[in-house]
């Protein structure tokens, strides 16, 4: 976990810096080597990868600077363990999030599945933006 | 690039295995040398083998169904081949429309498709 803009928090937590598309890459190798660590079956590890990769590339598509962060961590709840990843950006934030979560909805002709692709593909999704930053969680849990 | 994604000729069809974890950069150079090359060769037709990756998501996916659009442009005929069962299943729930996309299990299925696409003569509308 040297990588450069990847750090691991005393939590346990995984912190990737999104600056370019590139990034991308390693966030889906975070989020496979946590799914795995949480137990995930192949086609939830498939889907939680796929929904990650989407809402990295809405960062570096519409984040202020193409930057942001992720942050991966394992959760538990009930005896079940999870993984929950948290997209966060500074900015300038979703002006419609109900129009944004619309299949087919993109403001730069993209297909607009990212965002509403990803709520389902992931067990849980929750969507908070403003002005100053729009952050997305998602968590995965393993069956 | 090119020497990332090597092209195999089987007579007149070409094969190209696309493996590991691909970055857009990479993929939107594999679309534009593969569809030179059938264009170059003069191939009949090209199988893109997909086996090899294990996430595809919206843009790598929409790259894909672009390429075979170009290539049958050119008057040639292509599949895409061996895309993962967890990858099927995910791109399904995405919403990638993929629905129109020539697509066999394998290579050897490929092959086979291929020859059908031919001498039909008569393409799947878009």
């Amino acid at each position: 976990m040297a990588a450069a803009g990847l750090t691991e928090t005393a939590a346990g937590a995984v912190t990737i810096t999104i600056t370019a598309e590139a990034d991308l890459i390693r966030v889906r190798q975070v989020l496979r080597a946590e799914a795995q660590r949480a137990g995930l079956g192949l086609v939830d590890q498939t889907k939680l990868i796929t929904a990650g990769s989407e809402l990295a590339r809405n960062i570096v598509t519409y984040a202020t600077g193409s930057r942001g962060r992720v942050l991966v961590e394992q959760v538990g709840a009930g005896g079940r363990r999870g993984v929950r990843a948290r997209f966060s950006d500074g900015g300038p934030g979703i002006a419609d999030i109900d129009a944004a979560l619309t299949d087919g909805f993109s403001t730069t002709g993209s297909l607009g599945l990212g965002l509403p692709g990803a709520g389902r593909l992931a067990d849980e999704m929750t969507v908070e933006s403003a002005s100053s930053g729009t952050t997305v969680v998602i968590t995965k849990w393993a069956r | 690039m090119s020497d990332m994604v090597p092209i195999m000729q089987v007579g007149d069809t070409l094969l190209v295995s696309l493996q590991g974890d691909l970055d857009d950069a990479t993929v939107i150079g594999i679309e534009e040398h593969l569809t030179s090359e059938v264009a170059r060769r003069g191939a009949a037709g090209t199988l893109i083998d997909v086996s090899g990756l294990t996430v595809v998501d919206s843009f790598i996916a929409r790259v894909l169904a672009r390429v075979v659009g170009m290539i049958r442009l050119l008057g040639s005929e292509a599949a895409i081949v061996g895309i993962q069962p967890a990858v099927a299943i995910t791109l399904v729930e995405l919403g990638v429309p993929m629905a129109g996309l020539n697509t066999a299990l394998n290579a050897e299925q490929g092959m086979a498709l291929l020859r059908r696409l031919r001498s039909d003569g008569s393409r799947r509308p878009d």
